[in-house]
């Protein structure tokens, strides 16, 4: 019995030395114990398949593409520019819950590299990134919308486009909340209401 | 005859019995232990082309979730960030660092850089992100700590009975839709936890399926 005991706990001791405590770190891939049909040979997000030539499972679209929720009978909103001109004004309802969005895209793609207040100075700036521009410098408060929906789809200079990740819509509500930031920098007690003004002058 | 049998084997039969009683102890709580997610999946930190660190962009740098995986609110894949949404920054910032050779080698040639996937559910498991992300479902809920990780490492086991824990009592577990991508946030304990939780149930109509057709179709 106690040869038996021994071998037991030999056995146990090498099991555990060979596989491990559960949660450790390692970088041995998972073992799957029961394998039906949990890798499937279907065409998956962002995964490698071997069906296409360039291995690829994420198509590009056939050029000219455009998506069926894209509003393509409304250039301006499409694009922001009319004609070959730069449009201005928002093209879509500007309200309380649409700055809310814009100020909530403007703070995860935008204030990176241009801060929160938009004066240039995102954290980025202080790791090498060169040429942001302030929002309130007379040159950009002069843009036109369109031009800032261009360059926020497209990029300009060294920035490049945010239009794969942002729709339409949330470009325009960015838009609009850039608007508001200028204005904030640049506002007088006139633009304030007649009834918070008291407020604002501490009486 | 007499003689073929010692005393000793007087002992035998109830030593047999102890001895497969050990043995299929063991093997039940070996199984127990080892044939789990808990041990195969947690812990996975597989080696990445490029060593990219989450605490230094997320927490060091304030990035939000979804400046990378910028449609996890809308798709129910959330996506691994673009080559293009590196580059935004590196090609300024260390565009010369060799931990960055597989990006920059990406944006020459338009291939991908070959990130190794760190969770994956069976291909008979249809989970969306959005439908969670936009109900209260934290990120920090399945993926834990990732604004402190240096290197990314499966921390939830994903068995199908860790999501019924929370399908069935997902009081536990939500959080304001604010805090979702705050992955610093502290929760509140206990009853405060849960208190907030049925409030948010209420507030947005939060009804999780455990039936078999919601995850696997």
């Amino acid at each position: 019995m106690r040869t038996f005991l021994l071998l037991v706990s030999c056995l146990v001791f090498a099991i555990v030395s060979v596989t491990g405590l559960r949660g450790t770190k390692t970088m041995r891939s998972p073992i799957e114990i029961f394998p039906d049909m949990v890798r499937q040979a279907k065409v998956k997000e962002q995964a490698p398949s071997y069906f296409f030539s360039d291995q690829r499972a994420s198509r590009y679209p056939v050029p000219g593409t455009v998506p069926t929720t894209d509003p393509v009978d409304l250039p301006y909103l499409n694009t922001g520019t009319i004609g070959d001109y730069w449009g201005d004004g928002i093209p879509i309802p500007v309200t309380g819950e649409t700055l809310k969005t814009g100020r909530e895209r403007f703070e995860i793609f935008c204030s990176a590299c241009h801060g929160s207040t938009g004066s240039g100075n995102g954290i980025a700036t202080q790791y090498g990134l060169v040429g942001v521009p302030n929002y309130h410098s007379e040159h950009t408060r002069q843009m036109p919308d369109g031009q800032i929906f261009f360059v926020i789809t497209h990029g300009q200079g060294l920035m490049l486009g945010y239009g794969a990740n942002l729709s339409p819509e949330e470009r325009w509500a960015v838009v609009a909340y850039i608007r508001a930031l200028q204005l904030s920098q640049n506002a007088a007690l006139s633009d304030v209401p007649i009834a918070e003004r008291q407020r604002l002058e501490g009486k | 005859m007499a003689n073929l049998f010692g005393k000793a084997a007087n002992q035998l039969p109830p030593k047999i019995v102890v001895g497969i009683l050990i043995i299929g102890a063991l093997t039940v709580a070996g199984i127990a232990y080892y044939f789990t997610p808990k041990y195969t999946r947690v812990g996975y930190m597989p080696k990445q082309p490029i060593p990219f660190d989450h605490s230094l962009h997320v927490t060091g740098l304030g990035l939000d979730c979804r400046f990378c995986h910028s449609f996890v609110e809308k798709s129910g894949f959330s996506n691994i960030p673009t080559t293009q949404t590196c580059m935004s920054c590196h090609r300024m910032v260390k565009a010369d660092s060799p931990k960055l050779a597989a990006l920059r080698e990406s944006w020459e040639t338009g291939e991908p850089v070959r990130w190794v996937r760190v969770y994956q559910l069976p291909d008979y498991v249809y989970f969306d992100h959005s439908a969670h992300v936009n109900r209260g479902v934290s990120c920090f809920s399945c993926h834990g700590e990732v604004n402190l990780m240096r290197t990314v490492y499966h921390k939830t086991p994903l068995s199908m009975s860790w999501c019924l824990d929370c399908h069935r009592n997902p009081e536990y577990f939500l959080r304001p839709q604010e805090k979702v991508f705050d992955l610093g946030w502290q929760a509140p304990t206990g009853r405060q936890q849960i208190e907030m939780g049925k409030q948010l149930i209420e507030q947005g109509k939060i009804n999780p399926s455990d039936n078999c057709s919601a995850c696997h179709r």
